[in-house]
């Protein structure tokens, strides 16, 4: 799948797929290749702290979102206490703290964009994508649009995030067909 | 260049020469548009007198608050303990969208830029902080590090010289204030991206509580140039009646514009030739009603003010406002300024990391205030109440997130006062009927 074209001119990268499953019993995350990896990322700091923000991204991904059990074991992991992963956690807006829909669309609303007509192309992707209001998961679980604080494209207006992958330059009229191409 | 424009002949593109060239993007295109000479010679190169050249070449830092870069280098000493060098890729100043380009075009150019920096600073390793939703540029960068790696231009022997350069990305998760040089490091420790008292600055106490040099993306990637091709010849950019600003600087401009995009201009650029010739002036049928030239934390400029400008850090104070990180924001006649003054409240009490009750609560009432006016719902003693606020936001607290939010403010309500009063008019008119002008005083 494809979200057209970046003003790169190369096709975006496709979303990972998030699946949402709050209440199935906790496997941890960094088990095999993962725990590879954040051996890997703990060699470049000189604390195993400095590796939270890393680790919860690696949680993100491969979860969708941070769990309470996944704070406990990231905190476990890098030797710091539970409350204070939970405190990092809930500093940085990119964290989900509770599952999402499977496309995770940030609009970006700030000044710059703001003038260049950013709150119709918000509106316009809550109508289509099902999203009763900002924050809120649509119905089949496809969708949660919230509003971002500039995400620094300002030129490309408006720019959105879907998931990780960037698209510039969304007018009202580009909405439909874009939300038509995420499954 | 003007990326996605097309250049402009008043230009000078040093950083942005290769914009739109994906060809750039390999160590071996890199290398073929003459990189990594700068970072070879450098290795070779006492610290201190690399030093001596940037100092002597006039760069100053490109992030917003335009401190010389090769004094700040000087503060790092070599006294045998571990450094450490942050490059700040946080780009998160509403209007400002240059490092993003640096680092999706040239990569190779920042490590280079970093690696050099390094070295000049005594430090082995160094950190390029990236905000967490410029994924494409992490990936970018990450691709460019793991072909410098492979190719023996970091690690433990960098070029052959015997030093030892590592450099690792480490992303962001979402937090303005992470820019901040004290917050980004706190960040990077795996900490609340919370600001730091200073002192301890950073040169004596910083990353990991090390002696620690924090430089922007373009300040980084503008070094190499300067090392290559030397002070003398850097010198050669900006106007002749202001040494103090020398160099090349990316402008980002965004807006009711005709052609957004980043143009690269040598400092002291006539702003209206900038707006009107680079950029291609207002939208048909529209025109300008006011800029803010450096990134949404500088005091805004109408139209007039902003066509008598020069674009230097001298220029843009004596024009009332700053040079910032670049960002050109344009409004035009169509735009609601109070509306528009509200949502950057909006912003920074957003983004506010909480700490200082000043900005905590500062942000919070500017935004519900300006909102309340915007609304039809104000008074005119709201106006007071906002300078009040804005004055206690001033110079208070430990990090300056809290003034870039009085600043626009203070320079909306005194220069765009008639917008805000009609709607204070328009509401007083409608509720109390018959008797305006005391209504209004009240």
């Amino acid at each position: 799948m494809s979200y057209g074209q970046s003003a790169s001119g190369e096709a975006m990268r496709t979303a990972p797929s998030h699946t949402v499953t709050a209440n199935a019993p906790y496997e941890p995350v960094f088990c095999g290749d993962r725990r590879e990896q954040l051996d890997r990322i703990l060699t470049r700091y000189p604390t195993r702290q400095a590796a939270l923000l890393p680790a919860l991204w690696m949680v993100q991904e491969a979860r969708g979102w941070v769990s309470e059990a996944a704070v406990e074991e990231v905190a476990g992991l890098l030797a710091i206490t539970p409350a204070f992963v939970k405190g990092v956690l809930t500093f940085y807006t990119m964290y989900h703290q509770h599952p999402v829909g499977r496309h995770f669309i940030q609009v970006c609303t700030t000044t710059p964009c703001n003038v260049c007509g950013a709150e119709d192309v918000l509106s316009a992707l809550l109508e289509h994508s099902g999203c009763k209001d900002l924050g809120q998961t649509s119905a089949d679980g496809r969708f949660t649009v919230v509003e971002a604080e500039c995400l620094g494209a300002c030129g490309f207006a408006t720019p959105i995030m879907v998931n990780d992958t960037f698209i510039e330059s969304v007018t009202p009229d580009s909405v439909p067909r874009l939300l038509s191409e995420l499954r | 260049m003007g990326f996605p424009n097309r250049p402009h002949p008043r230009e000078t593109p040093i950083l942005s020469r290769f914009f739109g060239d994906a060809g750039a993007r390999s160590l071996q295109g890199w290398r073929q548009r003459g990189g990594y000479e700068a970072l070879d010679r450098a290795l070779d190169t006492d610290p201190q007198a690399l030093q001596g050249i940037v100092k002597e070449s006039g760069l100053r830092g490109r992030g917003g608050a335009g401190f010389p870069t090769g004094l700040k280098w000087s503060f790092m000493k070599p006294d045998g303990k571990t450094h450490y060098l942050c490059c700040n890729a946080d780009e998160s100043e509403p209007g400002t969208f240059k490092d993003r380009e640096i680092m999706r075009w040239t990569p190779h150019g920042l490590v280079e830029g970093v690696a050099l920096a390094a070295h000049a600073i005594y430090a082995e390793t160094a950190y390029i902080y990236i905000r967490g939703e410029f994924t494409e540029p992490l990936a970018r960068m990450s691709a460019a590090i793991d072909e410098a790696y492979a190719a023996g231009i970091l690690g433990a022997d960098a070029m052959g010289s015997g030093k030892r350069v590592d450099i690792h990305v480490h992303r962001g998760a979402g937090a303005y204030i992470c820019g901040e040089e004290t917050a980004l490091m706190n960040s990077l420790e795996g900490r609340r991206g919370n600001p730091r008292i200073k002192p301890p600055f950073p040169a004596v106490s910083g990353l990991f509580g090390m002696p620690t040099t924090i430089n922007n993306v373009e300040t980084l990637a503008t070094v190499p140039h300067i090392i290559k091709n030397g002070a003398e010849w850097y010198k050669q950019f900006g106007r002749r009646d202001n040494p103090k600003s020398i160099g090349t600087k990316l402008f980002s401009v965004c807006g009711n514009i005709a052609r957004p995009g980043n143009y690269e201009v040598a400092l002291g650029f006539p702003f209206k030739d900038f707006l009107y010739d680079l950029c291609g002036g207002p939208l048909p049928g529209r025109e300008i009603k006011a800029v803010i030239p450096g990134g949404s934390s500088v005091p805004i400029l109408t139209r007039d003010e902003a066509e008598g400008a020069l674009m230097d850090y001298e220029g843009f104070v004596a024009a009332g406002t700053m040079l910032g990180s670049g960002g050109v924001i344009v409004f035009d006649d169509r735009q609601d300024m109070v509306k528009q003054i509200a949502r950057l409240a909006r912003f920074y009490a957003h983004e506010s990391c909480a700490q200082c009750s000043q900005c905590r609560e500062g942000t919070a009432w500017t935004t519900r205030i300006l909102e309340r006016i915007r609304d039809g719902e104000g008074s005119v003693e709201d106006f007071d109440t906002l300078l009040s606020i804005a004055d206690n936001m001033s110079g208070k607290t430990i990090c300056v997130l809290s003034d870039s939010c009085a600043t626009p403010v203070i320079s909306g309500l005194a220069k765009f006062r008639p917008e805000f009063e009609a709607k204070i008019v328009a509401t007083r008119g409608m509720v109390t009927v018959g008797r305006a002008p005391r209504a209004i005083a009240n």
